[in-house]
């Protein structure tokens, strides 16, 4: 077995370990690389039909790329897509314009709480990986969250071996990462081997390209001239820019990606 | 599994033995850092009034970098011309041992860290125990602060005696016992000119000559039923490979029914199988059709595992509340999962401490004590000795919501 293999079998023994446990659970699709993937894997681990429904926390700020590449594929592959929107927000005029914490937390965190709470979701998978950021280089596999979406960080349960935490205390949910352990070029050597259609934006035009797609508010390309999955592949092999030093919500302050993640954040 | 391409390594030692810091400069001397990390650790530092901390690079979380100690467990990357690695820190404190295991629980080597100045610590002996319990076999030890002992080489073989005999009565022999210094990058990537009396490699050479464990993959067939689905109205077992192989065709036994069926498919998406092996996750359906619910174990017939609610573990005991004779709890093993009581406590280990065991048939464990326990299960498990099959022989205990132990079991009595 070789090592992308390897990857992918952990990644499907959590998914299944998740519905075996929660059965009521959901997949969180943000139409990026990472998330792609894990709806990818989602698929075979369930061969071919996701037994629950994939939710896109949308905030109307996203890239049209974005939108169309949900449409076309969530018919292609039969998914039961659930549109996650904090309605109540926009129509106070909640942009990033005026306080990008505010609107992460208005337009993406408080949205998913409604659905979560509508749909009586006991978990969620999530594509988060731990080489993205340091504050998720600290996740578990199976993460509890309380009812206010409050992430312990201080102090998180032991996870040994398999064994994944899986009782509940009442109204807490799980966030469940079963790709915390693929790195962004292990992902699209993945992308690449499986023929995984992605959304445009990643590959460069003029001279830029996406690293990691969000808001188009919020996201800025970076200077590369990879246009194919390989040559992304041979960027990533030799580059000395982190992944998301595109994404605001990473920048204003070092610690504003552990106070967004310790509300609930994704 | 020990991939040749791709080594997950933990870290461990004492508090302040430089854990974090020997991370941040393997990562350094690698050249695993983006550079926006760099100006952001000496940003952090400069605002905490403190030099540049090599160890922030690990230590996220503005808790751990204000009170300057690891909390929780992470993971970095870094690449040698060899191979890729994953390194894994552990907090050093004995409060958050849990961490501690819950990392090292990933690994398949360990460095063990210890201060040249300070010598074997508490957590030092602890952590060793803990990694001996998860079945960490490959082990490099390195003494570390060698600049605050001006590089001697007599504190140097001092120290490796020391240390290469706590590992020695666990029953691990490291692969090498290196003089190192993580803050001024001494032996880490080069020999060091300040310790030319060394004749061994340097850290990053010690780490590519790991070898893969010797115990051969294979072994016989074992499958733990994680669920079944109905797709397109025929129902599939679904779970893990966990040792061997199945062949279209095989007869194999259920346990602990014991009843014998032919494996009629062998499915994954979009395709049947011929064959499937160890950490293949598959589909399975049966002649004649069978159900097969979680926590089933489905086994070749040649060397059966037993089915058994009686037996001896090697237990290390992490809940607030103390363990007590007869408390119900719940034991998880694969996708097994069963009520069980710790019949007898042989002996109550402080592993922190040189001498080790406290007390013989003991009235219980408190937080981060270890044991040699009988324990009993209220329903027959499938079980096999840790040393002959890990999958089988490891297993946690829960009470109420939360984990309380991690053992292996050493062995079935009844």
């Amino acid at each position: 077995m070789n090592y992308l293999d390897e990857l992918e079998n952990k990644t499907i023994y959590i998914i299944r370990e998740a519905y075996a446990r929660f059965r009521n659970i959901a997949l969180l699709w943000s139409i990026g690389k990472d998330s792609t993937s894990l709806l990818w894997i989602t698929r075979k681990a369930f061969f071919g039909k996701i037994p629950f429904p994939v939710i896109h926390i949308d905030t109307s700020f996203k890239f049209r790329e974005i939108y169309a590449f949900r449409d076309a594929y969530a018919k292609k592959w039969g998914l039961d897509l659930m549109i996650s929107k904090n309605e109540l927000a926009l129509k106070e005029g909640m942009r990033p314009e005026k306080d990008k914490f505010a609107c992460c937390n208005a337009l993406k965190t408080a949205a998913l709480k409604l659905t979560i709470k509508q749909r009586n979701l006991k978990a969620l998978l999530l594509a988060i990986r731990r080489d993205e950021h340091g504050i998720r280089a600290k996740e578990r596999y199976f993460s509890p969250r309380t009812v206010d979406f409050i992430w312990n960080y201080q102090d998180q349960p032991a996870e040994i071996w398999e064994l994944y935490k899986s009782k509940l205390e009442s109204e807490q949910h799980f966030r469940i990462h079963p790709m915390l352990h693929w790195t962004e070029v292990d992902i699209w050597r993945y992308i690449q081997r499986e023929k995984i259609p992605v959304v445009g934006l990643y590959f460069a035009k003029n001279g830029r390209r996406y690293r990691s797609i969000g808001c188009e508010t919020c996201c800025l390309p970076v200077a590369s001239n990879a246009d194919t999955v390989a040559k992304i592949i041979k960027e990533l092999e030799t580059t000395n820019e982190s992944e998301r030093s595109g994404r605001a919500q990473d920048k204003e302050n070092i610690y504003t990606m552990q106070k967004l993640r310790s509300l609930g954040y994704m | 599994m020990f991939n040749q391409s791709h080594v997950n390594i933990v870290i461990i030692g004492h508090v302040d033995h430089g854990k974090s810091t020997l991370i941040g400069r393997l990562l350094l001397d690698t050249n695993s850092l983006p550079k926006e990390k760099l100006s952001e650790i000496k940003r952090v530092s400069r605002e905490l009034g403190a030099e540049s901390e090599l160890a922030f690079l690990t230590d996220q979380l503005r808790e751990e970098r204000e009170q300057n100690r690891t909390i929780d467990t992470t993971q970095t990357f870094f690449k040698t011309r060899k191979r890729n690695y994953v390194i894994i820190d552990a907090p050093g404190h004995a409060e958050f041992i849990k961490n501690m295991i819950t990392g090292a629980s990933l690994a398949q080597a360990a460095i063990l860290i210890i201060d040249a100045q300070e010598g074997i610590r508490e957590q030092s002996r602890r952590h060793a125990y803990i990694i001996k319990l998860l079945g960490i076999e490959k082990v490099i030890t390195v003494l570390n602060k060698m600049d605050l002992v001006n590089y001697a080489e007599e504190k140097f073989r001092e120290l490796k005696n020391e240390s290469g005999q706590l590992l020695n009565n666990l029953g691990i022999t490291p692969s090498s016992i290196l003089p190192i210094s993580a803050k001024e990058g001494e032996n880490i990537s080069l020999p060091s000119a300040k310790m030319r009396w060394h004749k061994g490699p340097c850290l990053l050479d010690a780490l590519d000559s790991l070898k893969p464990d010797k115990k051969p993959r294979g072994g016989n067939f074992r499958f733990c039923v994680q669920d079944n689905y109905e797709i397109n109205g025929e129902k599939i077992t679904v779970g893990r490979v966990s040792s061997g192989k199945i062949r279209l065709g095989q007869e194999v036994v259920i346990l602990p029914s014991l009843k014998q069926v032919k494996v009629n498919s062998i499915r994954v998406f979009g395709k049947q199988l011929k064959q499937a092996e160890e950490g293949e996750n598959i589909g399975l359906t049966f002649a004649p059709v069978l159900s097969a619910g979680r926590g089933t174990v489905i086994a070749s017939l040649k060397g059966i595992p037993r089915t058994a609610g009686f037996f001896k573990a090697n237990i290390f005991w992490l809940s607030q509340e103390p363990l007590t004779i007869g408390k119900p709890m719940i034991l998880r093993c694969t996708t097994q999962e069963v009520g069980c009581v710790v019949q007898k406590i042989e002996k109550r280990i402080d592993s922190a401490l040189a001498e080790g065991i406290i007390e013989t048939d003991a009235k219980g464990l408190k937080t981060n004590e270890a044991g040699v326990v009988i324990l009993k299960t209220q329903a027959p498990l499938v079980m096999e000795e840790f040393f002959a099959q890990e999958e089988l022989g490891k297993f946690i205990l829960e009470s109420g919501y939360n984990l309380c132990a991690a053992g292996t079991i050493k062995e079935v009595l009844a």
